[in-house]
């Protein structure tokens, strides 16, 4: 019964572990090696990983508020793969940063809350892993301790994701009062549909997740959170933040919502159209690359929302396959931006004109990042853009997709533009040849591979579509 | 036969991509050796299988793969060997390989990588053309046909430093993506009618076809031969085709790319026998074409070009044969075309290299004791084209006249028409260029000299196929045996067995002959004395300058569709469209200012939205009518 636990939660497990242990090391020492942090810490997120693909258990433990199968499994190992690149190719910014220890608690903090949330089949247990993934963030995104700004996000974040936390509440007490239960499970078999009580509580909590994955109108806050945070944690929040509660938002709204699945069709469908088109108006006139980042971002979501709209496991499939092609796309941009940040400090789009002069590597990680968030064929982007599309198509709202290729067309100007001013416009201050360390070379080349490979690989859908069956 | 037949396709392919892709790293040597042994090897590979034919193997269809797989469409990719396609196998590769090794010398002036360029062209034309006429299906045969159109832009602007060399190749392009579109429509509207594209079972079909649908498939098909063997009124591409390098116009006059047409229609005889309106029309345009571009061929001073209006109108001899049933006829005279047409071409470029790259024949004259060989083999490839027995052009010509005198007499008077004009002008060309005195400047004579042996090699060859050639088809009346047309029984169903009396046949022929034969002696009678051409005047100035068919297309086609194009361009696309779009741009970037406002920066203001939004989000519901019930029923 005791090993159960520890096989079914192994990587809650190893991650708490590491926690301490970082915790351990950082009261223990006076002077800690950074370097030695960072390479613990990844390599034990590396140990989680390989041990997340070899032991793949099922089962329910703390009284079935806690589920683990194949499909969380593979989400989870999904996060902390990200999770993973993202610490590497923070090294270069971590390597004389004096708080490292801590970044790397609060950071696996979210992380662990994040793997207990994909895996809670409780509202209650759901919630605390939220929170759990939430309130480090916010401190996170203070970390650069000198600038205003930082804070200014920090406190943005915290006092907006209170608030929205307060709506969710309020929907789930709203879910209690109605069916007396809070396990997954047993709500989804108690709701009934024209109670406009549970009608109102769906949408409080669908409130706090579209502020999670900054769904428009929930979107507000994501601007000055990511423009002020450190890259790795604009990173963190745009990409592995989000990619968590989605996975979570497929099994509330597949499962505990199956019902209302009708009415939450168009409101999804609604919800989606709006953060294609406003996230690409928002993402069209960004100077600030992190910021423009963030903004597409938010288009991006829209697109999921269309996936997510299908309502079936193809849709399912989809968005899962789509969120791990984003991860390596969106992190592929991330790192040569964090990079180029860390060296030189510049964050405009105009800085990077000539960029291909003298760094042509990191050029065409950008480049092929770029063209996979775009959707071009032959990257992964194109690929999981289509399957979202496609399963969207499955109710028959042609007129949909008709507006996604649109919206599409536009994100293809803003990323062009990037694209345009890396290689084919000429400055006399571009910027010098970077040297780039082994970490953030490593993550990079695992983020090409991803993007290419994935784009490539057709079995990668295949799989991740048996799993959700 | 499966790996055979994927040998004698693949090896020119092969050729293709090992010399184009490593263009910078060969020498001549390599590059033509290289060319030459897979052409070669792929010639030794077809005779095998022609000769396993002609041994009693049966016609066979291999497949290989599914090409197109679909619930409605399944095209796959085979291959037909047939006697049909054997014989167009060794014609192509027989002719290819000749003009490859005449290449070899006759390129030599260009920089190595050109020279690979150009030989991997070559072998690409080859492969296309093979492609084309072994496929077993009209999808395949497409490939081909596109192949061959592809490789004959490419060709003819092999010096694309030249801007009308250019012109030349897109016009070829062109032209011939006007009589694609009309294959592709056919080939539509077989698989529409029919669900596939496979000979087999088209043919096997027809009765299953409408009379309106055989005759509108046929005249597309036609439509797409006219674009491919240059017919009436796409036809002008060819001519100009000789910008490209000499041999080049040997290869698409004789062994491809001209006579995809003719075989075309000679694989679809069975539609075509069941479609009395398009033979009509094939003869028409066949025989138009022919008389036509003879009569422009007369005037013609440029070497290439008589040449090139011969074989425009050899070509409409040849669609007359098709036209009047006569497959085995028109297969034969493609045969016989091939040799004497090679063989004149590269005689022609024999001269071409001797003098400098002069093609004027104006500057030309006694040519004859300065290229021995080239004048007896030019002399014989004449001879042969004019249709003086025994040579081969003679024994095809004939089938197809006495095919068309059973259908009808006017046809046969015409097709004589032509075939003294025939003589008339090769015989013009000959004593202009070979006989009478040089005209050119005393720096070209001192330089004249007979061409390599690389060069006349193929030019021995090619003159003793074309004097010997016609003895597979010798028709009955002299006491021979028609080869040929026993072997192709397999494929076109032998006519009706003649109606015309011995005596009448006779007759035919001697008048043909005869009349030739006036017309060559009144040529070199004419032509070889004098010092120097006049200027055309009159009627001569109207063929000199190819009855202003040119300046026709261009008042007529060219110029309203470039003014439509203008229209389009200046007040369609650019006020109108590009407004449209650059307007919708605009119109984005607006609203993107505009939505900028919502993002204060103030938190307050953020978590208001939220706060709006939920309660929107509950007032749509409201209005789906579930809130709104209990709002009315329990508050109120």
């Amino acid at each position: 019964m005791q090993t159960n636990y520890f096989i079914l939660m192994h990587h809650e497990l190893i991650i708490a572990i590491t926690i301490m242990l970082l915790l351990v090391i950082k009261v223990g020492s006076d002077k800690l090696s950074n370097q030695l942090v960072a390479n613990v810490t990844n390599g034990l997120l590396l140990a989680s990983l390989v041990l997340g693909f070899i032991v793949q258990p099922e089962g329910n433990v703390f009284g079935d508020m806690f589920h683990t199968d194949g499909f969380a499994l593979l989400q989870k190992n999904i996060l902390v793969a990200g999770t993973l690149i993202i610490s590497l190719q923070a090294s270069t910014w971590l390597k004389d940063y004096e708080h490292t220890a801590e970044f790397y608690i609060l950071l696996l903090s979210t992380l662990l809350g994040m793997c207990f949330m994909i895996s809670s089949r409780h509202f209650l247990m759901f919630y605390l892993s939220l929170e759990l993934s939430t309130i480090p963030l916010a401190a996170l995104a203070n970390f650069d301790l000198h600038l205003k700004r930082s804070s200014e996000a920090a406190l943005k974040l915290i006092i907006s994701s209170a608030f929205s936390s307060g709506l969710m509440l309020l929907g789930i007490s709203f879910l209690y009062g109605t069916t007396g239960t809070l396990s997954f499970g047993e709500v989804a078999s108690a709701i009934q549909l024209n109670t406009p009580l549970q009608l109102f509580a769906f949408v409080l909590i669908f409130a706090g997740f579209g502020f999670k994955i900054s769904a428009v109108p929930f979107h507000l806050w994501t601007a000055d959170v990511y423009e002020g945070s450190p890259v790795a944690v604009t990173s963190y929040l745009s990409v592995i933040s989000k990619g968590a509660v989605l996975f979570v938002f497929i099994t509330v709204l597949f499962n505990v919502f199956a019902l209302y699945a009708h009415s939450w069709y168009y409101l999804i469908v609604i919800v989606s159209l709006f953060t294609m088109v406003i996230g690409n108006l928002f993402a069209l006139r960004q100077t600030n690359i992190k910021r423009f980042l963030a903004f597409s971002s938010i288009s991006q979501v829209g697109f999921i929302l269309i996936g997510l709209s299908g309502g079936t496991h193809t849709s399912a499939a989809s968005v899962v396959y789509f969120i791990v092609v984003y991860i390596f796309s969106n992190l592929g941009a991330f790192g040569v931006i964090a990079l180029v940040q860390g060296l030189t400090g510049k964050e405009n789009i105009n800085d990077y004109k000539g960029f291909y002069l003298n760094n042509k590597m990191l050029s065409w990680m950008l480049g092929i990042a770029l063209f996979s968030l775009a959707g071009i064929p032959p990257v992964a982007g194109f690929f999981g853009k289509f399957f979202l599309l496609l399963s969207g198509a499955e109710k028959g709202a042609y007129w949909l997709i008709a507006i996604a290729a649109i919206n599409m067309v536009i994100s293809l100007y803003y990323y062009l533009n990037v694209v345009k001013n890396i290689f084919i416009d000429k400055s006399d201050t571009s910027i010098e040849k970077l040297p780039i360390a082994i970490q953030p070379r490593i993550a990079m080349i695992i983020c090409v591979i991803g993007v290419v490979g994935s784009g490539l690989c057709g079995g990668l859908y295949q799989y991740i579509f048996d799993l959700v069956k | 036969m499966k790996t055979l037949l994927a040998i004698i396709v693949l090896l020119p392919f092969l050729g293709f991509l090992l010399n184009g892709l490593f263009r910078k790293h060969g020498t001549y040597k390599s590059v033509a050796r290289l060319a030459c042994t897979t052409i070669l090897s792929s010639f030794i590979a077809s005779a095998i299988v022609f000769g396993m034919l002609s041994q009693g193997t049966t016609a066979e269809t291999v497949k290989y793969f599914d090409f197109i797989n679909t619930d409605s469409i399944k095209i796959p990719f085979a291959f037909q060997i047939d006697h049909l396609s054997a014989m167009f196998l060794l014609i192509i590769t027989g002719i290819g390989f000749l003009i490859h090794l005449y290449s070899s010398a006759y390129m030599k002036d260009e920089e190595p990588q050109h020279y690979a360029r150009y030989f991997a062209y070559l072998n690409l034309f080859i492969f296309s053309m093979l492609l084309l006429v072994l496929g077993a299906n009209y999808i395949i045969m497409f490939i081909g046909w596109e192949g061959v159109g592809l490789c004959s832009y490419l060709l003819i602007g092999f010096w694309f430093k030249n801007d009308n060399f250019n012109y030349a190749a897109k016009k070829a392009f062109i032209m011939n993506r006007i009589g694609d579109l009309g294959f592709l429509l056919a080939i539509f509207w077989l698989i529409a009618r029919l669900g596939n594209a496979n000979y087999a079972d088209v043919f096997a079909n027809v009765h299953n076809l409408s009379q309106t649908d055989i005759t509108a498939i046929t005249l597309l098909l036609f439509v797409g031969a006219m674009g491919k063997s240059a017919q009436i009124p796409l036809y002008t591409w060819l001519p100009d085709a000789m910008a490209g390098p000499t041999p080049v116009s040997a290869l698409i006059h004789a062994a491809t790319m001209v006579t995809a047409g003719i075989y075309m229609i000679a694989r679809s005889n069975v539609l075509y026998s069941a479609a009395e309106f398009t033979q009509h029309i094939v003869v028409i345009v066949g025989l138009t074409t022919a008389l036509f571009s003879a009569t422009i061929a007369i005037k013609q001073n440029d070497i290439k070009k008589v040449l090139a209006y011969s074989t425009v109108s050899q070509l409409g001899y040849m669609f007359l044969g098709l036209g009047v049933g006569a497959y085995t006829g028109a297969v034969f005279h493609v045969m016989t075309h091939a040799f004497f047409k090679a063989l004149l071409f590269l005689g022609a470029g024999s001269v071409i290299h001797a003098m400098h790259h002069e093609q004027d024949i104006r500057k030309m004259g006694g040519l004859k004791k300065y290229l021995p060989i080239t004048h007896i083999t030019f002399l014989l490839g004449c001879i042969a084209i004019s249709g003086i027995p025994p040579f081969s052009g003679f024994f095809s010509k004939d089938e197809i006249l006495a095919a068309a005198y059973e259908k009808n007499p006017v046809y046969w008077g015409l097709g004589v028409a032509g075939a003294a004009m025939t003589a008339f002008y090769m015989f013009r060309l000959y004593a202009t260029t070979f006989l009478g005195k040089f005209r050119g400047t005393q720096d070209q004579e001192h330089h004249l000299h007979e061409s390599p042996a690389a060069m006349t090699i193929p030019l021995i060859v090619l003159a003793v196929l074309s004097v010997i050639g016609g003895f597979v088809g010798v028709p009955e009346v002299l006491g021979g045996k028609h080869l040929l047309g026993e072997y192709l029984s397999t494929v076109i169903i032998p006519e009706p067995h003649h109606a015309l009396a011995h005596n009448t046949e006779y007759m035919l022929m001697g008048i043909s002959v005869a009349v030739a034969t006036i017309a060559i002696l009144f040529a070199v009678s004419h032509y070889s004395k004098k010092p120097q051409l006049e200027d055309a005047t009159g009627l001569g100035k109207v063929l000199e300058n190819k009855w202003y068919v040119d300046e026709l297309y261009n008042t007529f086609i060219v110029n309203p569709l470039n003014a439509l194009g203008g229209f389009f361009k200046n007040i369609v696309e650019k006020s109108g469209i590009d407004g449209f779009v650059n307007g919708i741009g605009r119109f984005v970037n607006y609203l993107s200012r505009q939505i900028r406002l919502v993002q204060s920066g103030q938190v307050g203001g953020y978590i208001l939205m939220m706060v709006v939004s939920v309660v929107i989000i509950l007032f749509i519901w409201i209005h789906d009518g579930e809130i709104y019930k209990f709002l009315v029923t329990k508050l109120f």
